[in-house]
């Protein structure tokens, strides 16, 4: 036994100020087994670190503790150093004195009381360290990317051009999500689909990207490196390998009352259907709630019409299971259901849309080919009126308590487009705030007020009432004027929140991966690693991880693509060593922690055990080092105390109790 | 003006309206929401800064205290659950008491009543007319 070293950060003043650092070394240079005991302003510095390395080789350390910040920041700094310095790396413990004491506290005096047991008890902790010796597990060459908007669809083309396959899982039809539904993008109003289809084509055509679409992960085991995915490839009901898109089926189908996604149910669509003429893959699916030949046996002629013969009513859905070695979540947004707030009368008035609805009236190939109107009656509207942060920036229990980011700007891109293309329509907008944070964004907002005459109001909207007359009258204020307005619209657009798509939640719990109170996945850090998750080999793009606009998202999506390629390009990853180990002289394989663990790492062999002397077979646990994930949750659970975390052993645990109940 | 006296008026119509007129975000949908808007003279999104500012003093003076018909359509749809009618409602009960004397005496009731008066017009009133 050589001795243990302890090392106290100043962390500037995080922790000085708070903490008398003198006092923590002091303190712990009586405790057992300590040799060496120093503090410094910036451990985690190179000096910090040479300071270290250099107590470690002089005083020939066995266990070093280094009183710091979390161990989620700087563990590996230190366990790095350690290794250079020739100390087993996990013999190195961190006392965290700023998040857990520092941070937490005011008082210098009860600051340094807690920071010396805590100390203390990592001190104990790390006297009964032992080295552990990280594996080695391979790297499947293999991206899956769960969702193909442009999110998914930049991130899958970046990982493959770097050479890596990529497979995309959407769950609709076609590629393309919500950017497909814009009709224009701001702040230079160049039209969505022309700068969208290219990357739909580049990404179809690409011979390392290969689409799943209407399709949906349904199982995820495995972890980073080599996680096996379940696919449901559900039943298209025509021939992928033979539909020549020619769309013949679609035209001829009778059943055409169901609601068109795409045209935000704005029109109708066909039971066979593409969600939209550039889809891709241009092959349509058939709607099985709408088909006359599904539900009672009758029509089939889009059989007959189908010159490929690609129809097939008895295709079913096909389960097809891959291994991935990275998978990016860009699952997307859907905008939020508009029951909370019926004092805008969404539900009562026709002529009060969302802005996506807005999008596909606007839009050439919308439901009213690009022609604004009303939709009530097909009239051209006069007065507009748009209503911001509906549903949004809420603390009420009705709606999202964040600003949904993208609304202020696709606002004045709408004023602007309608005033330019119809100049006598009258344009209110009436916002709380106009936030307009990026490249070229307030300049644009601006212009909306200052060359397109738009009417921006500061004042949330009460209500809206529909009149007899077929207009509506906004009940608002003006702030600025102290006074109440009641303004006649022919139409209101409502900038509707925007909420993380409702499938994350099931994708998130088959990840394993964290969401927040939003729905909206957890970064691993929301400063310096925002595109993964905490779940090793997660990664993130787009609106799951919260609200975007299209450049932040295409931005975000070559970052997620980044990281993906980084670990690709590895042939080997380091294993955490620190795994749960069952002893087995003692367990008598109750099957206890096989049932709480979560990764399904746990598994019971029949084995020949000697116990001193006496041979005998026994059922015992086996833990799959490659699956476990150092939870815990066995440990805890093993009645007879067998199952063992290495690293964080029961008694190391009690080593640390007794020190800070000492 | 804020003085110790206002400071501590102000928590009292924080305490009895048990809102927090500091998540106020400003957007107005109380005033936009007010149907006695134009005969306030402190409109219904100013209360909630006047209570931030602990200028209870104008408030308790403002003749909108009387005007507010408590139709609760700013709690209603107060996105950020500041519900500045509660504020009202406080800064009311707070005038009424120091004044003292009796809120409306249940004897004068019946004679008010129809069918069509919301019960919470008839517990606003005990609290607003006290004569």
């Amino acid at each position: 036994m050589n001795g243990i070293g302890v090392f106290v950060c100043h962390c500037g003043s995080n922790i000085a100020a708070t903490v008398d650092v003198k006092k923590v070394v002091e303190m712990a240079k009586l405790e057992p087994g300590v040799v060496h005991a120093e503090e410094y302003q910036y451990m985690c510095s190179e000096a910090g670190q040479e300071r270290i390395a250099k107590a470690i080789r002089e005083k020939n350390l066995s266990g070093v503790v280094v009183c710091s910040c979390s161990p989620r920041m700087h563990e590996t700094t230190f366990r790095k150093c350690a290794e250079k310095a020739g100390l087993n790396p996990y013999m190195v413990e961190i006392a965290n004195l700023r998040e857990q004491c520092s941070w937490v506290h005011k008082d210098i005096n009860e600051g340094t009381e807690k920071a010396v047991i805590l100390t203390r008890a990592a001190i104990a902790k790390v006297s009964l360290n032992t080295s552990l010796v990280a594996g080695e597990s391979g790297v499947t060459k293999r991206a899956l990317v769960i969702g193909g908007g442009i999110a998914g669809i930049q991130t899958a083309l970046d990982i493959a051009d770097a050479g890596y396959e990529v497979d995309i899982v959407e769950k609709t039809p076609s590629i393309g999500g919500k950017m497909a539904q814009l009709d224009k993008t701001f702040p230079t109003l160049d039209c969505s689909a022309c700068i969208l289809t290219p990357k739909m084509v580049d990404a179809a055509a690409h011979e390392k990207i290969n689409i799943y679409s209407y399709s949906e992960v349904e199982k995820v085991s495995g972890f980073v490196g080599d996680f096996t995915v379940d696919i449901r490839k559900k039943a298209r009901y025509v021939d992928m390998n033979k539909c020549t898109g020619c769309g013949a089926c679609m035209e001829k189908c009778p059943s055409k009352k169901a609601l068109s996604e795409f045209n935000s149910g704005l029109s109708n669509r066909p039971a066979i259907y593409t969600p939209f003429a550039q889809a891709i893959p241009n092959v349509p699916v058939i709607d099985p709630s709408q088909c006359l030949k599904l539900k009672n046996d009758k029509c089939g002629l889009c059989a007959r019409v189908c010159q490929a013969g690609a129809i097939d009513y008895k295709q079913e859905d096909e389960i097809v299971t891959r291994k991935y070695g990275a998978i990016v979540v860009a699952t997307g947004f859907e905008v939020i259901k508009l029951d909370n707030y019926d004092e805008y009368a969404y539900s009562q008035s026709k002529d009060v849309i969302t802005s996506l609805e807005l999008e596909r009236i606007m839009n050439a190939a919308g439901p009213t080919k690009g022609h604004l109107e009303r939709l009530s009656d097909g009239k051209a509207p006069k007065n507009i009126v748009f209503i911001q942060c509906v549903g949004s920036r809420c603390a009420d229990n009705k709606g999202k308590s964040y600003c949904s980011k993208i609304c202020c700007m696709y606002t004045a891109k709408h004023a602007i487009l309608i005033r330019d293309k119809y100049p006598d329509v009258n344009v209110t907008v009436f916002y709380i705030d106009v936030r307009t944070p990026g490249k070229n964004f307030d300049e644009f907002y601006r212009r909306a007020v200052e060359e397109y005459g738009v009417n921006y109001v500061k004042g949330q909207v009460g209500k809206v009432t529909p009149e007899p007359n077929g207009k509506l009258t906004v009940h608002g204020v003006d702030l600025l004027d102290n006074k109440q307005l009641k303004v006649e619209a022919d139409m209101v657009v409502l900038a509707a929140a925007i909420e993380p798509s409702p499938e994350v939640r099931s994708i998130a719990t088959m990840l394993t991966a964290s969401i927040d109170t939003n729905n909206f996945i957890t970064e691993a850090h929301p400063k310096l690693r925002p595109v993964e998750s905490p779940t090793a080999g997660v990664f993130l793009s787009g609106v799951c991880q919260g609200p975007k606009d299209i450049p932040e998202t295409v931005s975000q999506a070559g970052a997620a693509a980044v990281k993906v390629i980084g670990l690709l390009a590895k042939d080997k990853l380091l294993t955490n060593p620190c795994t749960a180990k069952a002893d087995e002289l003692l367990c008598n394989g109750c099957s206890a922690c096989a049932n709480v663990c979560p990764y399904g790492a746990i598994s019971y062999e029949d084995k020949l055990i000697n116990d001193h002397g006496i041979k005998k077979t026994h059922r015992v646990a086996v833990v799959n080092s490659a699956l476990c994930q150092g939870c815990g949750a066995c440990t805890v659970a093993c009645p007879s105390g067998v199952m063992d975390l290495q690293g964080f052993s029961n008694r190391q645990i009690i080593a640390e109790v007794d020190a800070i109940c000492r | 003006m804020s003085t110790a006296n206002s400071k501590t008026a102000a928590a009292k119509i924080a305490e009895i309206s048990g809102t927090n007129p500091l998540k106020c975000m400003k957007c107005g949908k109380c005033s936009a929401s007010c149907p006695a808007f134009e005969k306030m003279d402190i409109k219904p999104h100013q209360f909630v800064s006047y209570v931030v500012n602990e200028d209870i003093e104008a408030l308790a003076k403002s003749e909108s205290l009387w005007y507010c018909l408590s139709c609760f359509a700013c709690v209603e749809r107060c996105p950020r659950d500041v519900k500045p009618g509660k504020i009202v409602d406080a800064a009311r009960q707070t005038v009424v008491r120091q004044k003292g004397g009796n809120y409306l005496s249940a004897n004068e009731i019946p004679a008010l009543i129809d069918d069509d008066v919301p019960q919470q017009l008839l517990v606003s009133a005990f609290r607003k007319f006290r004569r």
